[in-house]
């Protein structure tokens, strides 16, 4: 009998492992800047190139920062829903335009709408190297004193919003800064 | 809705040209011969986190290119391999290496196989012992004893005959 279900049992063990495995998304890696200060950068405004912003200007704010480009298929199912979290006045959305041609991001902007507070240009993706980003749709969460608490690779969906994302701001909003 | 997204789909497979409207610079190789070596051996390492079964050396995807032109940069700026290696890894994690780190984490991955062929060895080992233990060692009644030596009696006739 037990030389039967020796087998049998690491057969099911195996079968465990491989379940899990084909539950997980390979592409979601852990981020290495989690609880690292966000890189800083300087980069011109979308809408105004005159003006420019960089990570330091949201300091004492729980921010996001949503890369996206009007070339990227999975930031146009998430485009809409970031109108939502915008309205929800939690945090300020801050777009990170990347490899984009300027025309093609304000076309897209102007044809959906734009839920950004303003979005800066990173027209060569130095800025998103800096940042790991990977594929666009990315989202950080920034805490007030500029730390990177939270990265979501692919779009933010209602779904991660509600259980991951929000949460998240709510406690950072209720932090003070540290200095 | 759905039906627009598939439209564009289709016509996203019809024009691929659509789909690359990313800002792509063309690459280039740079002038030191020595730079260009040693990005070849170190892209070889790396993996291209957006097609992640190839390596940096390998992918035609924006990122890797991006990340190529930031090594040549580096590079000439006269950092070493191993700073260029940190420098990834700070921004894309130990996953960006096809050659895993040696730390606590990885100790499964690194020496697990050997731990597996160590305790095969030791329950094969275990297994014959048992096995050898099974087999009786019972004098031979007289009998059997008369038998064996007829046949070997008559073998060895054989023999001479």
């Amino acid at each position: 009998m037990l030389r039967y279900l020796i087998p049998l049992g690491l057969f099911l063990i195996l079968v465990v492992f491989l379940a899990i495995g084909l539950g997980r998304d390979p592409h979601e890696v852990p981020s290495a800047l989690i609880n690292k200060p966000a890189p800083t950068f300087r980069l011109p405004q979308l809408k105004d190139p005159a003006k420019t912003f960089g990570a330091e200007d949201m300091r004492g704010k729980v921010w996001l920062l949503n890369v996206w480009a009007s070339w990227c298929i999975a930031c146009r199912d998430e485009h809409p829903h970031l109108f939502e979290y915008a309205q929800s006045g939690v945090a300020p959305i801050i777009g990170l335009n990347y490899k984009d041609k300027r025309e093609d991001a304000l076309e897209s902007l102007a044809e959906m709408g734009d839920p950004y507070q303003l979005s800066a240009v990173d027209l060569e993706g130095r800025v998103a190297i800096d940042y790991g980003v990977y594929g666009a749709p990315e989202t950080y969460v920034i805490d007030k004193n500029g730390t990177i608490r939270l990265k979501h690779v692919g779009p933010v969906m209602p779904e991660v919003w509600s259980q991951e994302v929000l949460p998240l701001i709510q406690k950072l909003n209720r932090e003070g800064t540290a200095k | 809705m759905t039906r627009l997204r598939l439209l564009a789909l289709l016509l996203l497979c019809f024009f691929p040209s659509f789909a690359m409207a990313q800002v792509q610079e063309e690459e280039r190789p740079s002038d030191d011969p020595v730079i260009e070596q040693r990005l070849a051996k170190l892209s070889k390492e790396l993996r291209c986190l957006q097609c992640q079964n190839q390596t940096l050396a390998d992918s035609p995807a924006g990122l890797a290119a991006d990340l190529r032109r930031e090594i040549r940069e580096q590079m000439k700026a006269g950092k070493s391999d191993q700073e260029v290696v940190a420098f990834l890894t700070q921004r894309y994690g130990d996953f960006i290496l096809y050659k895993p780190r040696v730390t606590y984490t990885t100790y499964l991955l690194w020496f697990g196989p050997f731990v597996l062929l160590l305790s095969g060895l030791y329950l094969l080992f275990h297994y014959i012992k048992q096995r050898r233990e099974l087999i009786e060692e019972k004098p031979l009644s007289v009998a059997e004893r008369r038998r064996a030596e007829e046949l070997l009696a008559s073998a060895s006739r054989k023999e001479t005959a």
